[in-house]
């Protein structure tokens, strides 16, 4: 070992000298690293959004699923190790039924993002664990309405109007602070998700859009979006931006 | 008297219990919850002015029948259940919620325990609700309902008068009234009627003294108070 503030971040059990816990840094970097994930809520819903990069010409499609359902009113879309991600979502999973199971009502949303963020969270305190390398999008539709939150890999739990993570995750904020969220319909929405994930992706290698919706439409029920709305909305999005690059 | 003994008290040896008129009803904008007053041990009345209209919640009530140590205990646990709850929900408990972990508690212990239990309450989502969570621990969401030994007297009356989207006067008198006629026939009822009124106001209570109770079709009227001798 050498110099001083260094072999501080082997484990999250301990501190280093100016107060980090480099294991949660290096699994936010993970998530930072990731395909962008965006979510907006709109008026009468949440639509989640997933770049997936195709890591292969003889992927099968629909592979690498990147959105999954935790009960009838809530999904989640992960960014980050895809495996942690199955790990987080099958909590999500426990946690919702069990909470259904006991009070006999559907978990409501602040309820969900906090159980799972004191899940994740314990994963921080022990020298022999490391964090989940994931940010979680959640979407519900209970009585509180439709509401999104985040959850980090350090366990922070936020509630947004619309965030991105992931790679493109700058430039996809920026877009979804133009929108007019307050007067979308997840119709509208998903368009605008479609748009902005086309925008950010910045390789030469393609990419597969997975868009998921928990809506008025849907029935108030976490579902994919119909594969044949997200390919209207992709063909959509891509119309726009190419509307707009020959006005430049 | 047995030979060289004691006499033998059955209430030292019989269990405590609400040989009872329970009901709730739902009116137009709320609930009425009602009971009679007796607890016994065997022949013996051990409280004649029992309230068996426990709170849950600030707005969520609990109507005990059947063993008072069992429902009394039960409704501790769920009491703190719903402290738990609220503090996670941040927010008042529903009544289903209520009504759900009485029933989980009835349920998974229903071979020790001697509990039938009406739970009624007001909150946001759903108004006014009643919950009948009889003997084995069934769970049934019900305009009305009536439980303990009192009710099967009644069965027939309630039927007749009860009628959705009364208003709130018309409920209490309903719910008096059939508590009084069940405790006329029922010998493990009696005493005083206590009713407990929920809605978006908040929770009303109302006390019947047992000389002030409706007397039922045959019976005597209640003894008038001795009044002191005019001097």
């Amino acid at each position: 070992m050498s110099g001083i503030g260094t072999g501080y971040d082997l484990s999250t059990g301990t501190f280093s000298p100016d107060g980090r816990v480099f294991q949660t840094d290096y699994a936010q970097k993970a998530v930072d690293n990731s395909g962008t994930v965006v979510g907006i809520r709109c008026k009468d819903g949440v639509v989640l959004g997933a770049e997936k990069l195709i890591i292969s010409k003889m992927l099968e499609q629909h592979s690498n699923r990147r959105t999954f359902p935790a009960d009838r009113h809530a999904g989640m879309a992960v960014a980050g190790v895809a495996a942690d991600g199955r790990s987080v979502v099958s909590r999500a999973m426990a946690e919702a039924n069990q909470y259904k199971s006991i009070y006999g009502e559907a978990i409501p949303g602040h309820v969900l993002a906090e159980r799972l963020g004191s899940f994740m969270h314990l994963f921080n305190l022990y020298g022999g664990y490391r964090p989940y390398g994931v940010s979680a999008l959640l979407a519900t539709y209970g009585k509180e309405g439709p509401q999104l939150y985040l959850v980090e890999p350090s366990g922070v739990t936020y509630r947004y109007f619309g965030t991105a993570v992931g790679k493109g995750r700058q430039g996809a904020k920026n877009e979804i602070e133009k929108l007019k969220l307050g007067e979308m319909s997840c119709r509208e929405g998903i368009q605008a998700v479609a748009k902005i994930l086309h925008q950010v992706h910045d390789e030469e290698k393609g990419f597969e859009m997975e868009l998921a919706w928990v809506c008025e439409e849907s029935g108030r029920h976490f579902q994919r979006v119909p594969q044949q709305l997200a390919d209207e909305a992709e063909a959509a999005a891509k119309a726009a931006l190419e509307a707009e690059d020959m006005d430049d | 008297m047995e030979p060289g003994g004691m006499a033998q008290h059955d209430f030292l040896s019989q269990p405590v219990s609400m040989g009872t008129t329970i009901m709730a009803a739902s009116y137009d904008g709320g609930v009425v919850m009602g009971a009679d007053s007796r607890t016994s041990t065997g022949t013996y009345i051990a409280n004649r002015a029992t309230d068996k209209i426990t709170p849950l919640t600030d707005s969520i009530y609990i109507c005990r029948s059947g063993s008072a140590a069992d429902t009394q205990n039960l409704s501790r646990y769920v009491q703190w259940f719903l402290e738990q709850h609220g503090m996670e929900l941040g927010d008042e408990p529903e009544v289903k919620t209520a009504a759900k972990l009485a029933q989980m508690m009835a349920y998974q212990n229903k071979n020790f325990l001697q509990a039938g239990l009406i739970v009624a309450g007001w909150d946001k989502h759903e108004g006014g609700s009643v919950y009948a969570i009889p003997l084995g621990g069934t769970l049934v969401k019900t305009p009305f309902t009536i439980g303990g030994s009192g009710s099967a007297y009644i069965y027939g009356l309630c039927d007749k008068l009860w009628r959705p989207n009364m208003t709130e006067e018309e409920c209490r008198a309903f719910v008096v009234k059939a508590v009084s006629h069940a405790m006329a026939r029922d010998g493990s009822s009696g005493g005083c009627i206590r009713t407990v009124t929920i809605s978006k106001d908040g929770v009303k209570r109302t006390f019947t003294p047992g000389d002030q109770v409706p007397v039922a079709a045959g019976e005597l009227p209640p003894p008038q108070r001795a009044v002191p001798a005019q001097v």
